[in-house]
């Protein structure tokens, strides 16, 4: 499990990216519609920073071809990415906002990233 | 040739971003007849972008196939239901007699065609010489990779655009000792304009590479391998490796004699549909109509490509153009660790305004283009988040009259 943030320091339409104990994945955390989620930071089609995409509602488009993910589901919504990328789940603990890295997604079962605290 | 509306096969010639989305999209606009693709490539359609980049850069075994470049897996493959002719070359286009002649003389018999055969590089009046290179397709970049793992310690790049720099990046990279040579007096005006070009053209020197501009290259040295370049002011550069990067044209040789207007590409309305209703044209071969103007607009970018198929397949099966191709060109190029991304439709003229950063910080930053207070276009270096919001707005906006 990995501290990011206190979660007044990522207000409603902001992101950013943390890199996981081992720093071999980096993982982007957002906070929209009311919901804290996480997915994979770094696209499925070619390498770009989603923490750095165009967030709307539920969806973040990636900042390099403008790939669609679904943040609930890490699955591509348009060409060009094909590939989901995974989510991880999120928590909420006083106030402190964890990530806890997915050990791996199995294809067609999306780990589901729901808040245990619902943040207004 | 049958009308459009009547397809019972199309063909679409270029296995490519543009023929491999404009077959998606023929499929996904509910065409169910027969669908043939022809490549003159043995492979089946891989993404270009990275064989200047990571390609050439990345450790292990890049292997023989297009293994992670690939466009399509097998499932998708199977769901396209398309005959797939790799390793073939169209030669020629008979539109009277509805047929496509291929290499060996075999003639393909369709009433629907998609010209997806994108381009390729312009070369220099020099010496075949072992060691020197263009980049354009998989099995160009994987000898280029090998080339350059071979003990290679002097690269010079001829041509310092975008493909050029990036490779220049790329064997920086690599540790190698890289000189970019460009014929203009600063490479990219044409794309950046003058202010922004210059900024751009310091990547070089940040990363490590030589740029010499104002020369071209008169000659080469070498007897079976190139062992260095001659240049117009009279220096010779040493040599390992040699990559000619000086631009690309489009492959139209094979519609010679098909009646269709052939002008630096295929020319179409701003569909692109060409003056057949059942003949469609997209990706870098393409040279579309810009309503409004008199003028006509050939897209090298990827982007560009890859959305053309959709509205290609659409008027195609149309048998009329229903809806124009009007997306915003937008390219990027990684090089030197910068990440430049630009949108929009700058003209010669346009002032440029930094929003911000500093690029005299050698940092990133973000412009905006300007005519008559109206944006017309912007250009990010590592500024990924704000160019989007300025791209998205680009695309909402309208733009100055004849753009």
């Amino acid at each position: 499990m990995i501290p990011v943030c206190r979660i007044e320091d990522l207000p409603e339409g902001e992101s950013l990216r943390v890199e996981a104990g081992d720093a071999t994945v980096a993982i982007a955390v957002f906070h929209t519609d009311g919901a804290f989620y996480a997915i994979d930071d770094t696209c499925s089609h070619q390498d770009a920073s989603l923490s750095d995409g165009w967030l709307e509602g539920c969806y973040v488009e990636c900042p390099l071809h403008a790939a669609l993910f679904d943040l609930r589901s890490g699955e591509p919504t348009c060409l060009p990415a094909r590939k989901p990328v995974r989510t991880h789940a999120v928590t909420v603990v006083d106030g402190m906002l964890y990530v806890h890295p997915a050990v791996r997604t199995v294809p067609g079962e999306p780990v589901h990233a729901a808040p245990e605290e619902a943040v207004a | 040739m049958t009308t459009a509306r009547t397809l019972t096969t199309v063909t679409v010639v270029g296995a490519s971003l543009a023929g491999l989305h404009a077959a998606r999209g023929l499929r996904s606009l509910g065409y169910d007849g027969r669908l043939v693709v022809v490549g003159e490539e043995r492979h089946r359609p891989y993404d270009r972008p990275p064989l200047s980049k990571e390609f050439l850069t990345g450790d292990g075994d890049p292997g023989e196939g297009p293994g992670r470049l690939a466009l399509t897996d097998p499932e998708e493959e199977a769901e396209l239901d398309a005959e797939w002719l790799l390793g073939v070359r169209a030669e020629a286009l008979d539109t009277a007699a509805g047929e496509i002649r291929l290499t060996g003389g075999r003639a393909l018999r369709t009433d629907g065609v998609v010209i997806a055969t994108g381009a390729t590089p312009r070369t220099l009046p020099l010496p075949r010489l072992d060691g020197v290179h263009t980049l354009r397709t998989l099995d160009d970049a994987t000898r280029l990779r090998a080339a350059l793992r071979a003990g290679a310690a002097r690269v010079v790049v001829i041509g310092a655009g975008f493909i050029g720099a990036e490779v220049a990046s790329s064997c920086a990279a690599l540790g190698l000792d890289v000189t970019v040579v460009e014929a203009a007096p600063l490479p990219l005006v044409p794309q950046l304009g003058e202010e922004m070009a210059r900024v751009c053209a310091g990547l070089h020197a940040r990363g490590g590479a030589t740029l010499l501009c104002g020369t071209g290259v008169a000659g080469l040295r070498g007897s079976v391998r190139v062992t260095g370049v001659e240049l117009t002011d009279g220096r010779v550069l040493p040599a390992d490796v040699v990559v000619v990067g000086v631009g690309v044209r489009p492959v139209t040789g094979w519609l010679e004699g098909s009646g269709l207007a052939l002008e630096d590409g295929v020319r179409c309305d701003e569909g692109c549909v060409t003056a057949l209703p059942n003949v469609v044209a997209v990706g870098d071969v393409a040279r579309l109509a810009q309503p409004g103007t008199a003028r006509t607009v050939r897209a090298e970018h990827w982007t560009s490509g890859m959305l053309q198929g959709a509205v290609a397949a659409r008027n195609l099966l149309a048998g009329a153009t229903v809806e124009p191709f009007e997306a915003l060109p937008y390219f990027w190029s990684d090089q030197y660790g910068a990440r430049i991304q630009y949108a929009g439709r700058r003209a010669s003229g346009d002032t440029v305004r930094i929003v911000e950063g500093a690029p005299a910080d050698g940092g990133g930053f973000l412009a905006v283009y300007e005519r008559g207070g109206i944006s017309t276009a912007a250009l990010g270096v590592d500024r990924p988040r704000p160019f989007m919001r300025l791209r998205r707005e680009l695309a909402r906006a309208p733009q100055p009259a004849g753009r």
